[in-house]
């Protein structure tokens, strides 16, 4: 009989609790670190916006294209059922579903950048006019970086998925890019109803 | 812990709640007023709110079943023990529901923090202070021939357990605590809530070092 405590040699391992799983928390921080950037984009948007206590908004003489933003967002959210279509068909070890599912998602992506693009050249103000347009170009064009940021997963995803990589049990490298891109989705549904709608 | 991304399918699921929710309050917003927005935007985050909260209440404990591990005639004991780690009832204990068998012991020693250091990281005093009560404990329990091995846990007793319960599979776990008013893991019914988490049978033993030091004297 023999008692003992855990001895190590070497520098000493690093305190490592299940409490919280290192992806969980992760997911946790970024996610975190997000609301906080966008929330400081909001905060602005809503102080000029209360300050300027114009009856209608946004003042004139700004106009915003309501209908093409609109279709805009169908496009986005479009991609993330595709986004969701793409793991779900790998799940069940459908690779050309895999493969049609990103191919979709990264061409609606692009479709609703080059549409905020071209709304920006057409809008007729900017970034420097006024606080309405600097909130404007701030917050939209934020959520239109973190489009890119997706657009670059996606397309890292997409090349490694004609490949032949990801099995059904192994498709961590298509669920990250999809929980980024359902999360740039949401932000946007926010950005959209906060600045365009209401 | 609540987390709408933890998975892609989860993050889908958040996304259609996102739109359902926005779309109420636009819809409000643009046919009545902008207050009938806010009133939907209220009613919506509260029963959001409500919605959480209650399923969160409403969630069974996680009764967990540690995997059996050892031999036919292998007694599994996982110990938890803070200051009463080397406590003299407790190692009466180890003795006595470790006798007439092959004992195994792992004694854990949670790494008790203040929460301010806690949330600070700061944690090396706690677990080099554990780790010495841990060593001292496993010494003492060598001293009246006990298997024991050991290690520093979470300093939440209920995460240390079910830490150490995922590397030893216990046939039972035996819970040191101070006596009833100087226990603070009493007070927090710490040995109740391991009862109804973890299926294995628990047994607590009440140390009184001050008592101990009495004697001593």
């Amino acid at each position: 009989m023999e008692a003992h405590a855990e001895a190590h040699h070497g520098p000493p391992v690093a305190n490592q609790s299940s409490r919280v799983d290192a992806t969980t928390l992760g997911m946790l921080l970024f996610i975190a670190s997000e609301i906080m950037l966008f929330g400081s984009f909001f905060t602005a948007y809503f102080f000029v916006r209360v300050v300027n206590g114009a009856s209608e908004w946004p003042p004139h003489p700004f106009h915003l294209p309501v209908f093409v933003a609109g279709v805009n967002t169908v496009i986005l959210l479009t991609s993330s059922f595709t986004m969701h279509w793409s793991l779900q068909s790998i799940k069940r070890g459908n690779r050309a579903g895999l493969q049609a599912g990103l191919v979709l998602t990264l061409c609606l992506g692009l479709t609703f950048l080059l549409t905020q693009a071209r709304e920006y050249s057409r809008i007729g103000f900017a970034p420097h006019d006024g606080g309405f347009g600097s909130v404007f170009y701030g917050l939209t064009g934020l959520h239109g970086a973190h489009v890119f940021v997706g657009l670059t997963l996606l397309t890292f995803a997409t090349v490694r998925a004609f490949r032949g990589h990801f099995t059904p049990e192994a498709h961590w490298g298509v669920e990250i890019p999809g929980i980024y891109w359902h999360f740039v989705d949401v932000m946007w549904i926010v950005v959209y109803t906060t600045v365009y709608i209401l | 812990m609540i987390n709408p991304f933890r998975s892609e399918a989860e993050a889908y699921r958040f996304l259609l709640v996102t739109v359902g929710y926005f779309a109420a309050i636009a819809i409000a917003a643009l046919a009545i007023d902008k207050w009938a927005g806010l009133a939907v935007f209220g009613a919506l985050t509260l029963a959001g709110l409500v919605y959480v909260a209650r399923g969160r209440r409403s969630e069974p404990p996680r009764q967990q079943v540690p995997s059996r591990q050892g031999k036919e005639n292998e007694r599994r004991i996982l110990v938890i023990a803070n200051e009463t780690v080397g406590g003299g009832p407790l190692r009466e204990e180890i003795r006595r529901r470790s006798e007439g068998y092959d004992e195994q012991v792992f004694v854990v020693s949670p790494a008790l923090n203040s929460p301010l250091r806690h949330w600070a990281s700061d944690e090396d005093n706690a677990r080099a202070q554990a780790q010495k009560r841990l060593n001292a404990s496993l010494t003492r329990l060598r001293e009246v021939g006990i298997d024991a091995k050991g290690e520093v846990g979470d300093a939440e007793p209920l995460q240390a357990m079910e830490d150490a319960l995922r590397l030893f599979g216990a046939d039972e776990i035996i819970i040191s605590t101070h006596p009833e008013g100087r226990s603070h893991w009493l007070e927090r019914g710490i040995v109740e809530a391991a009862r109804e988490r973890f299926a294995v049978p628990i047994t607590h033993v009440v140390v009184d070092l001050e008592a101990e030091q009495e004697q001593v004297r």
